[in-house]
C-alpha cells in the first residue's frame, strides 16, 4: 500500500480553493474510493454525489486532472500518482458545494424539445412493428446515463457558456433519438437550427471522447442531424431533386 | 488546467496539415515533372489544359490572361481542396490545431467570442456535400489514370503494350486510399441512407448506407492515409519525371 496527494477542491458558489488530502491506495481502487476514504477519516464535510459506483447511474461526474470523468470509472493506476491528483467540479455548472454542481439546466433543455409523436398504429392489433434495422440507430443513443459529462467537456457551453442558445451533445443526441425514430412525425429540423444552436457546434469530438458508454455523439447523432439541416435549408440542389421527385 | 501533454495531437496535426498545404502548394505552381511516362500526378488530374499528353483539351488556352500564372493543377486543385477543408473531420481537427478553438478538449480558450458554424463565415461549411459530388467524379478519372499507367510506349517504336511498374501500383494505392476517404464521408452517409427513419424500406439504400458506415468508422484514418499518399504520389511521379527514382517495371 502507498500514499497518494488527491488535491481537491472545496469551497461554494461565493468561492473556495483546492485543499490537498495524503491518503492511501491500493490495488483497484477508483478515484470515488479515495474520495470517500478521505470523507470518511478527514473530510467529514467534503460533498461529493454518488450513487452506484458501476458507472450506470452517472452521479459522480466531476473533473479528474482536467478532464471530465466519473470519479467511479478511474482507476487509480491509470493516473500518475507521483503528482497530486486534482479533483474538481465540473466547469460547465454552477457549483454547489465541492464537488457538486447544479445540473438542473440540463432538464429545463430537456423539457423544451418536442415530444416523441408516433404516427397512428398500423399493424392489426392496433400496435406498431418495427424493423430491427431502423431501431438500432436509436439505441445507442438510449444509452446515455445522463452524466453530462458531454455536456461538461463541450467547449460552446464550457467556456463561452452559450447555455442559452445552445442545447448541449446530450440534448443534440437526445433530439436525434426522437428525429430518426422509425415511429416519429414530428419535425425538429427548424428549432434545431434556431433555438437550440446546432450550428454551434465545431465538432470537436469531445463530447465522443468524454462519453463512458462509448456513444458516438458527434458521428452518428449530430453529424447526422447537421446534415439534416443542411437538407432542409443549404442544399438548392436537393431542393430541386426532391420537387422532381414529386 | 490538465496536466498531460494535451498539446501533442493539436501540434501534430499541425506539422501534419501545414507540411502537407506547404508542399501542394509549392508541387500546384511548379507546372513541371507532374507526368512520367504513362503515369500523371493526382495533383494535375484531370488535366484540363496543359502541355503533357495527359492533357483533355491542349494546351494552355489563348484566352487566358497574360499576368495570371498558369498551371495545370491550379484549374482542379481547389476541388478536392475544398473537400477537405470542409470535412467533418478536418473541421474538428484543424478547429483545434490551427485556431485553438479550443486547443484540446477541456483546455481553456484564448478568445471570449463565438459564432461557431451558425454564421458567416462558418456557415459555408454546409456546402460540403457539393464537393462531395466533385471528389466522386476525381475518384473516377484518377482510377483511369491507373488503368492508363498500365500501358507503356516503347521507348523506339512508341507502340505501347501492357505492363506493370512501381509507379502504378503507388497510383492504384493512392485511388484506393482517396476511395476509402470520399466514400465514407459523412454527407455520403447520409445522402446514401442515413437521411431515412425507415431503412428497411430501401434495402438497396440500407446495405449502401452499411457501406458507408463501414468506411466511415475509420474516417480519420482514411483522411490522414490518403493525404500522405496522394502527396507521396505527386513526389514518386515528379522524383521519376526529374531523374532522380527509376521507375522499376515489375513487367
Amino acid at each position: 500500500m502507498s500514499a497518494a496527494i488527491f488535491r481537491i477542491w472545496r469551497g461554494d458558489a461565493k468561492g473556495g480553493a483546492f485543499e490537498d488530502y495524503t491518503t492511501d491506495v491500493s490495488e483497484g481502487m477508483v478515484v470515488l474510493d479515495a474520495v470517500h476514504e478521505i470523507q470518511a477519516k478527514q473530510a467529514n464535510d467534503l460533498a461529493c454525489r454518488w450513487n452506484c459506483k458501476a458507472g450506470k447511474c452517472g452521479s459522480c461526474s466531476a473533473e479528474v486532472n482536467g478532464m471530465p470523468k466519473l470519479m467511479c470509472m478511474s482507476r487509480l493506476s491509470d493516473l500518475p500518482l507521483e503528482k497530486p491528483v486534482t479533483i474538481e467540479p465540473m466547469k460547465a455548472f454552477p457549483i454547489q458545494k465541492d464537488l457538486i454542481t447544479d445540473v438542473s439546466w440540463n432538464y429545463r433543455v430537456k423539457k423544451k424539445i418536442r415530444k416523441f409523436n408516433p404516427r397512428p398504429p398500423d399493424a392489426a392489433d392496433g400496435t406498431w412493428r418495427i424493423a430491427q434495422e431502423d431501431i438500432d440507430r436509436v439505441q445507442e443513443f438510449r444509452k446515455c446515463i445522463e452524466c453530462f459529462l458531454c455536456q461538461d467537456v463541450c467547449h460552446v457551453l464550457r467556456d463561452h457558456r452559450k447555455h442559452d442558445e445552445f442545447i448541449g451533445p446530450r440534448f443534440l443526441i437526445y433530439t436525434a433519438a426522437l428525429e430518426m425514430h422509425p415511429l416519429d412525425t414530428e419535425d425538429r429540423l427548424e428549432e434545431l437550427r434556431k433555438a437550440h444552436g446546432i450550428g454551434y457546434c465545431n465538432i470537436t469530438k469531445c463530447c465522443t471522447k468524454v462519453c463512458p458508454e462509448n456513444i458516438q455523439i458527434t458521428d452518428n447523432g449530430i453529424i447526422p442531424l447537421k446534415e439534416r439541416v443542411v437538407d432542409d435549408h443549404y442544399d438548392p440542389l436537393g431542393w430541386i431533386w426532391k420537387k422532381l421527385k414529386r | 488546467m490538465r496536466p498531460d501533454t494535451w498539446w501533442t495531437q493539436p501540434l501534430l496535426v499541425f506539422l501534419g496539415l501545414g507540411a502537407f498545404i506547404i508542399y501542394s502548394t509549392w508541387a500546384a505552381f511548379q507546372g513541371t515533372h507532374y507526368h512520367f511516362g504513362p503515369y500523371l500526378s493526382p495533383f494535375y488530374s484531370p488535366e484540363i489544359f496543359g502541355d503533357s499528353p495527359h492533357s483533355w483539351f491542349g494546351p494552355k488556352p489563348t484566352w487566358w490572361p497574360g499576368w495570371l500564372l498558369f498551371s495545370p493543377a491550379l484549374l482542379i486543385l481547389w476541388a478536392p481542396g475544398g473537400l477537405r477543408l470542409t470535412c467533418y473531420y478536418y473541421r474538428g481537427a484543424y478547429y483545434k490545431s490551427f485556431w485553438a478553438d479550443p486547443p484540446a478538449c477541456a483546455v481553456g480558450e484564448p478568445r471570449k467570442t463565438y459564432l461557431g458554424e451558425r454564421s458567416f463565415p462558418l456557415i459555408m461549411q454546409n456546402v460540403h456535400r457539393y464537393f462531395l459530388y466533385l471528389a466522386i467524379l476525381f475518384v473516377i478519372v484518377l482510377a483511369t489514370d491507373v488503368w492508363k499507367a498500365l500501358w507503356f510506349a516503347a521507348p523506339t517504336s512508341g507502340k505501347t503494350s501492357f505492363g506493370l511498374g512501381v509507379g502504378t501500383l503507388v497510383l492504384a494505392v493512392n485511388v484506393y486510399l482517396l476511395g476509402a476517404f470520399t466514400f465514407g464521408c459523412h454527407a455520403l452517409r447520409h445522402l446514401i441512407g442515413g437521411f431515412r427513419d425507415q431503412l428497411s424500406k430501401s434495402p438497396a439504400s440500407y446495405q449502401a448506407y452499411r457501406c458507408v458506415s463501414c468506411f466511415n468508422r475509420r474516417h480519420m484514418l482514411w483522411a490522414w492515409l490518403s493525404l500522405f499518399w496522394v502527396g507521396f504520389t505527386d513526389l514518386y511521379v515528379r522524383l521519376c519525371s526529374m531523374g532522380v527514382w527509376h521507375d522499376w517495371r515489375i513487367f
